[in-house]
């Protein structure tokens, strides 16, 4: 530190000297490069001051007394931004240390979510999940059970970050603690509803949405804990409509029951299911509208699932100026044609 | 050499005074202006928290010296203490950012940047006593 500090003096002088003798740009622009040196080896604001004086020393030792006295006052008011100055070295390392273990957060969270999509003849998966920050409070599941339906969740914690995050590895764990056999949407949602009422912190609200599709017979079953509707996209007659379930959100009360719906599902129809991060997209003009949603599907409707998803993210994410607000959760299933 | 000098703090005339007593010993022990300017800064905050929630209380300054291989070391010791209502969590006050004056760095995590050697004793009711101590380059 004392070392740097002779250092950085020995140059101050120097690069003060030249500008003194020549007063030109060459010698401003060496002042700025050093400004960075500075920086560099830490020295603060009240030492630059002092690295000042030292050379006024030398230069112009015959300085009125009221100047060099004036200096003693200049330390004074720079003692401020050196507190500050320290503090914020020391908040930065803090910070980096807090983004590295959120990191590791992220990819544990990461590891909740399955990493792939079932495999099913019938049907063509796409899903994209973005968090806003590094961890999301959005969740999604899969499930292929033995005769070969597949159920699917998504799930919304009210909420985003760490918070959110660490609820929703409780989802995650309420999930797979469920019985084995395969259970109705509605029976589902209930049970998991008694999970979450007993274990989450009363504030904490999540919405979910849990279908389950079977091949045999090309229905879809489906019921909605508060959550965002999906949509179901009819290729017959080219159109969407909405995919609505009424339902309370989960962990509000204990006994709450949930209806079940279904849907026949016809060659090419497909069922998109979301989380509010896709619909609250906010823009200058405001949220976009959910027919804007069905638009951009639309607009992608000949590519396979996986593409559609990808694209509608990256068309909103754009929109957004490439900075999402909320945990951004998309999935489509499509009956092959 | 023991030159100790004891100022009674309460009211910002104390503070000035303490400062004052702070910059002369700094001054006669050697210690450039920066590092005076350190010292002077870290009584200012001392003082001020004693003003402020002890109502009174002292700050004592010395001389010091150590003796290490590479010759005897001099230093300053303020003491600042006080019988006032003392620090009900001295861990959360030590962190950064925590200051009433929000995170510009000063109060006591400021003081024990800008000294060598920063203690601090506390006990809720009795009182608060705090030394910290700056040795020469
Ligand atoms: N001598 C003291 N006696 C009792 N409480 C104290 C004393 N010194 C500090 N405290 C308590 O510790 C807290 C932190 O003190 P510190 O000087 O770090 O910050 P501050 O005084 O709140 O803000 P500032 O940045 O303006 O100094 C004070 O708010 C006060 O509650
Ligand atoms: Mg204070």
């Amino acid at each position: 530190m004392a070392d740097s500090y002779r250092l950085m003096q020995e140059q101050y002088v120097k690069i003060l000297k030249t500008y003194l003798e020549d007063k030109n740009e060459i010698g401003l622009y060496q002042a700025q490069q050093f400004s960075k040196k500075v920086l560099e080896n830490q020295i603060s604001p009240e030492e630059v001051v002092s690295l000042h004086i030292e050379a006024l020393e030398q230069f112009y030792p015959d300085l009125p007394q009221g100047a060099w006295d004036s200096f003693d006052f200049l330390i004074e008011i720079m003692m401020g931004y050196g507190m500050a100055y320290r503090e914020h070295q020391i908040l930065r390392d803090k910070q980096k240390e807090l983004e590295s273990e959120i990191n590791v957060a992220a990819n544990m969270q990461q590891t909740f979510l399955p990493d792939e999509v079932p495999d099913v003849e019938e049907l063509d998966i796409g899903v994209i999940s973005v968090p806003a920050s590094k961890m999301s409070g959005d969740y999604y599941h899969f499930v292929k059970d033995n005769n070969g339906c597949v159920g699917v969740a998504i799930a919304d914690i009210i909420g985003k970050g760490v918070p959110a995050a660490l609820c929703m590895s409780m989802i995650k764990y309420g999930m797979d603690s469920l019985p084995e056999q395969r259970l109705q949407p509605g029976a589902l949602l209930e049970n998991l509803n008694r999970v979450v009422e007993q274990n989450v912190a009363s504030n904490m609200f999540i919405t979910m949405m849990y279908g389950s599709y079977d091949p045999r017979v090309h229905h879809f079953y489906y019921s909605g804990a508060g959550h965002e509707p999906g949509f179901f996209y009819n290729r017959a007659e080219d159109t969407f409509e909405e995919l609505y379930a009424k339902g309370l959100v989960l962990g509000l009360n204990r006994d709450t029951q949930f209806r079940e719906y279904h849907k026949k599902i016809e060659p090419g129809d497909f069922i998109v299911l979301l989380s509010d991060g896709v619909t609250e997209c906010r823009t200058a003009e405001g949220f976009i509208e959910r027919e804007e949603l069905t638009r951009l599907i639309h607009q992608y409707s000949d590519l396979s699932a996986q593409e559609i998803v990808n694209n509608v993210f990256y068309q909103l994410e754009k929109l957004q100026g490439f900075s999402l607000r909320d945990d951004f959760s998309l999935i489509i299933l499509r009956r092959k044609v | 050499m023991s030159v100790q000098s004891n100022v009674e703090v309460h009211s910002e005339w104390g503070i000035v005074s303490a400062r004052q007593a702070g910059r002369n010993l700094a001054k006669e022990l050697g210690f450039g202006g920066v590092d005076q300017a350190r010292i002077t800064t870290a009584i200012s905050e001392l003082a001020r928290n004693i003003y402020l929630y002890a109502e009174k209380g002292e700050i004592v300054l010395e001389g010091i010296e150590k003796k290490e291989a590479g010759g005897v070391h001099r230093g300053l010791r303020i003491v600042a203490k006080d019988q006032g209502p003392g620090i009900k969590s001295v861990r959360e006050v030590m962190e950064d950012g925590y200051t009433t004056s929000g995170g510009l760095g000063a109060g006591l995590p400021g003081v024990k940047r800008l000294m060598d050697e920063f203690d601090i004793d506390s006990i809720t009711g009795e009182g608060t006593v705090i030394t910290v101590v700056k040795w020469l380059r």
